[in-house]
């Protein structure tokens, strides 16, 4: 294996992710694909590279990574805490790995999931077309200390690009439409869930998060009797307690909860980039307005390599800012200290 | 048709659900099965997948290129070219003939199942292994069908509470339909016999052994048997093109 990355030590949830496996839904496997979508086309912009090449998804955490030659790569989603060799280096942007170099990721401060995009694309066997892991389908592992993951190869040599990053990690108000069983509720219920205030719950994956309404639960007219039907991303289904569950990329195909309402697509990586805590409100849109606004997303994501500019040093990340000669005149700091000894 | 179905919701901001009833029947399922397999013929540009539940076809387009008033008209006037109640079943389907151990620790809730079903251990044996049960749906996990229907004695409800682990390639039963599970899991569902089939293989070929439409029949065998089979991860089942 020529060109590869080292992981010297992994969070529990970090895999390899891409956009996802369409195509199966008839066999009961969910397309799956990055939690965070938009994630995947700002690392694609920052590293001028295809949105279809895979990346690393760190959930909560991230690890410490070396390079067996020269790398570029790119941070997005989530801010954590990253650092080369010791020196820290911007998120939302893309950076030089130089050989042997220690690539090291923290904890999540904002979000919920960070990406780690490199130059030429993780290049681990494809299953079923994609190389994203798809943990309820037993389709690969998270990551483990000690292991080499292939690196394609990388036509492009920019770096010290970044983005303005998109307001997306602090919850807030997530638009939705009806679907095909919001009937289900009576129009009290449908205006009492608009006007709650949500907190996402602890409980939550890949598959889904559970969000906590601020006062009663809610009830469906159906009941417990639905005839378990379709589920696609963004579903909200209303669990046996009335208990909202919004279902996210790798949910189950088809299932007989309740459900009140679906998440746009483009307002998905709102709900999965949710700290647990963090509130979140759910506002009908028409069917409409929601095409109008995936249009303008996609317009969005497609830009987005236009937006893309020189990372601005903050001197707080110039590894060697002491050599260079800021002020002119200045003393050493220790010469009294010198005339004593 | 009646009056109400089939009915046609949006289901998210990118699909149709078009339903042929509201309760699970033979008709209705079987006009699922075919009104995907015509979408799957017309193969329309701006669609971008189709399955079946139960009772539904599902379809996921790109609401950019085709706005949804438009699509839902051609829906409607492919619903008014048939009978879909009525339609013959999509081609290529198969008849898979799975042997299975009923029953001892292989099933440990068969003697419940059956009573519930009002039926002694032997004779719930026979009703099931001559019952040949349709895959009606494949969902909830990659592979694992839904398979009906039964006699209308195993109408009984899924147990409140849940059965802690059901193994991979177990079968169980409720509510007229039996499931496989692909692999181990806690299931309401009551577990009354053990399969040796493999039913996802992410890393062939052929990663889904059964397809909508297909037909089983689960034949009794023993322990010893099943245990033959382990090596062959169609589990020493035969298949047979359906005419």
């Amino acid at each position: 294996m020529s060109r590869s990355l080292i992981v010297h030590r992994a969070g529990p949830g970090v895999t390899v992710q891409d956009l996802g496996r369409a195509g199966y839904l008839a066999f009961g496997l969910s397309r799956g694909g990055a939690a965070d979508q938009l994630a995947i086309y700002e690392g694609a912009a920052l590293l001028g590279q295809s949105e279809t090449l895979a990346v690393l998804e760190l959930a909560g955490m991230g690890g410490e990574f070396e390079a067996s030659e020269d790398m570029r790569i790119a941070l997005t989603g989530g801010r954590m805490r990253a650092q080369i060799d010791g020196e820290k280096v911007a998120w939302n942007a893309s950076h030089r790995l130089v050989k042997g170099q220690r690539l090291s990721i923290g904890a999540s401060e904002a979000g919920c999931y960070g990406y780690l995009h490199i130059g030429g694309g993780i290049a681990t066997p494809e299953v079923l077309g994609a190389r994203s892991g798809h943990q309820a389908a037993g389709i690969g592992t998270p990551l483990v200390s000690g292991q080499r993951m292939e690196i394609g190869e990388d036509a492009r040599g920019e770096t010290g690009m970044t983005l303005a990053p998109d307001a997306r990690f602090n919850g807030g108000t997530v638009r939705i439409v009806k679907s095909l069983q919001t009937d289900f509720f009576a129009p009290t219920e449908i205006a009492r869930f608009e006007a709650s205030e949500f907190r996402r719950d602890t409980r939550g994956n890949r598959m889904g998060v559970r969000v906590l309404p601020d006062g009663q639960g809610f009830i469906s007219d159906a009941g417990l009797s639905v005839l378990s039907e379709v589920i696609v991303p963004g579903d909200i289904q209303i669990t046996g307690d009335g208990t909202p569950f919004v279902l996210l990329c790798e949910c189950q195909t088809t299932g007989g909860y309740p459900r009140i309402g679906s998440v746009l697509p483009a307002d998905l990586p709102k709900v999965a980039q949710a700290q647990p805590g963090t509130s979140l409100r759910f506002s009908f849109v028409s069917l409409a307005q929601a095409v109008d606004i995936e249009r303008r997303e996609k317009a969005r994501r497609s830009a987005l390599r236009s937006k893309v500019e020189p990372l601005i040093r903050d001197p707080r990340f110039i590894p060697d800012l002491l050599s260079y000669q800021l002020v002119g005149g200045m003393t050493a700091g220790d010469e009294f200290e010198k005339d004593k000894t | 048709m009646s009056d109400n179905w089939p009915l046609i919701r949006t289901a998210g901001t990118d699909g149709f659900l078009v339903s042929f009833g509201d309760s699970l029947s033979e008709t209705a399922n079987r006009a699922a099965l075919a009104f995907r397999g015509a979408l799957e013929a017309v193969n329309w540009e701006e669609v971008e997948e189709c399955s079946t539940s139960l009772v539904s076809t599902y379809v996921r387009f790109d609401p950019l290129a085709v706005d949804h008033a438009a699509l839902e008209e051609k829906l409607v006037a492919l619903l008014q070219t048939c009978d879909w109640y009525d339609a013959a079943l999509p081609k290529g389907r198969r008849l898979w003939r799975v042997p299975t151990v009923f029953g001892g620790t292989a099933g440990p809730q068969l003697d419940e199942a059956a009573k519930a079903a009002g039926m002694t251990t032997a004779e719930a044996i026979a009703s099931i292994s001559n019952t040949r049960v349709r895959v009606q749906t494949i969902g909830f996990a990659p592979g694992m069908p839904y398979l009906g229907q039964l006699p209308a004695a195993w109408d009984i409800p899924r147990q409140t509470e849940l059965t802690a682990k059901v193994p991979a390639a177990g079968l169980c039963v409720a509510i007229r339909q039996l499931v496989l599970f692909p692999v181990s899991a806690p299931t309401g569902w009551r577990h009354i016999g053990q399969t040796a089939l493999k039913l996802f293989r992410p890393d062939t070929n052929e990663p889904f052994l059964l397809r909508p439409g297909d037909e089983v029949r689960f034949h009794s065998v023993s322990t010893e048997e099943l245990a033959g089979f382990k090596g062959d991860p169609n589990g020493g089942a035969s298949c047979e093109v359906l005419p």
